[in-house]
């Protein structure tokens, strides 16, 4: 059997990246993103990305750090307010954007990922996410057909693995990766900790082996907070 | 004397109902945590990927790992529980959500919304929103009566690119409260701010309206 265990991002991509290609990265801001895997990206030097992602990182992380060095030409996203660079190269026409109802980017990852080449939705009927897309009335109500999504590469970031590359994410850090593991044509994993074969509970695993190529134990986890927020100690709970 | 920010976040908590699963969006909606009635439970749903979102943590208590869609640190609950943005994306979609309060930009007398994009301006991105109006059984949106200028929200057509067209079902602003029910009826204005005539809000409004106080 192959073994999926590499030593660090470097070695883990290896041999997969090529100008040009299309990376699905997981992560909701900069919670769960694969942050060792996205710097090791920014060292490959690799350009004209078109890049999946719910968001594009901050200034200064996370995809932030693609888009400074100019290696990005397209994003698929559904919310990019974090980001002043961002707006700014957009606006400029430096760099393409397709925006995505968050649900629908969701649910075309998952068919994607899942053999299903479209579907329809409500989300969007009548905005200008719906032109130029097939419209159909089901029971009365129209729906828009949108298109599943897949990836060259799908750069994913979970809280343990195993060496089968059996995936347990951890709180909201879950997200898009789920479905972005099953959607890559090769989908490299960074865990926090990772284990030997056995040691994960097998009735709670949320990503299986079969969609990971490789996996290795992240170097570095800054986790970056983008908004702290915090109520004083003394004060109840009020929400 | 219209309603504070506070206040317009207190009068949507009012559409809360024992048992709903809600989602709040970012910025006033997010105030309305704080005046769920009492004796009224409800589940606040995170379209990350959380049901049962608790209050902000203690100090030095925060968790990357746990935020909310405005990309706050949060807490959990005894109830909680986490899960893929497919599958939360499946609750607000398939109707299992009973309410969901937004921000907005415009809203017409049809229910449309416009809440994510000024063109060539704002280039901030839809998030959840357009599946939020599409899915959600109710809408409720919390917005300012009229943009900084003066010039009115309440329109007889959305200038800006929509949200969802026939999607508001309520509009809570500092001046009252306007039942839109989807376009499906006349625009009705059912409850006024302290202090705030019907005169005051026609002299704001550009959507035909019908007073029902």
């Amino acid at each position: 059997m192959a073994d999926k265990v590499r030593k660090n991002a470097l070695e883990a991509l290896d041999g997969l990246l090529f100008d040009g290609m299309t990376i699905m990265a997981g992560g909701f801001g900069l919670c769960g993103i694969p942050e060792n895997l996205i710097a090791a990206i920014r060292e490959s030097g690799v350009k004209d990305l078109t890049v999946v992602s719910n968001n594009c990182g901050v200034d200064g992380f996370g995809l932030g750090i693609l888009l400074e060095n100019r290696q990005i030409k397209k994003m698929i996203s559904s919310y990019v307010g974090e980001n002043k660079l961002f707006e700014q190269l957009y606006l400029s026409g430096e760099l393409e954007l397709e925006f995505n109802p968050q649900g629908t980017l969701a649910e075309r990852i998952r068919a994607g990922g899942a053999g299903i080449p479209a579907f329809f939705t409500k989300t969007g009927v009548g905005t200008l996410v719906a032109e130029g897309k097939e419209v159909r009335e089901f029971d009365g109500e129209r729906y828009v057909m949108e298109m599943g999504l897949t990836a060259d590469l799908s750069i994913v970031k979970a809280h343990t693995g195993d060496a089968e590359g059996n995936l347990v994410f951890r709180k909201t850090a879950r997200n898009f990766n789920p479905m972005m593991a099953t959607a890559g044509k090769a989908t490299v994993v960074e865990v926090e900790v990772l284990v030997a074969n056995g040691q994960l509970d097998k009735d709670n695993i949320h990503t299986p082996g079969i969609f990971v190529d490789r996996i290795f134990k992240g170097a570095v986890f800054e986790k970056r907070i983008e908004r702290v927020t915090t109520r004083p100690r003394e004060e109840k709970a009020t929400a | 004397m219209a309603w504070t920010r506070d206040d317009m976040a207190a009068r949507a908590a009012r559409e809360l109902k024992d048992g709903f699963y809600v989602n709040l969006g970012i910025g006033i909606p997010t105030l309305v945590a704080n005046y769920i009635p009492e004796g009224v439970h409800v589940t606040l749903q995170s379209e990350n990927g959380m049901l049962g979102m608790g209050p902000f943590p203690y100090e030095g208590d925060e968790d990357a790992d746990l935020i909310n869609a405005g990309k706050q640190t949060i807490t959990e609950l005894d109830s909680s529980s986490y899960f893929s943005s497919a599958d939360s994306f499946a609750m607000i979609r398939g109707g299992h959500i009973a309410l969901s309060i937004l921000g907005g930009m415009q809203v017409s007398e049809d229910g449309d919304l416009a809440n994510w994009m000024v063109p060539g301006k704002m280039v901030k991105g839809m998030g959840g929103a357009m599946d939020l109006v599409a899915g959600v059984k109710r809408v409720v949106v919390v917005m300012d009566h009229c943009e900084k200028s003066g010039a009115p929200k309440l329109l007889k057509e959305c200038s800006l690119p929509l949200t969802g067209a026939n999607v508001v079902d309520l509009l809570i602003t500092e001046l009252g409260v306007f039942e839109i029910n989807r376009g499906k009826t006349p625009v009705r204005l059912i409850e006024l701010a302290p202090g705030v005539t019907v005169d005051d809000v026609r002299a704001k409004t550009e959507a035909d309206f019908e007073v029902a106080l």
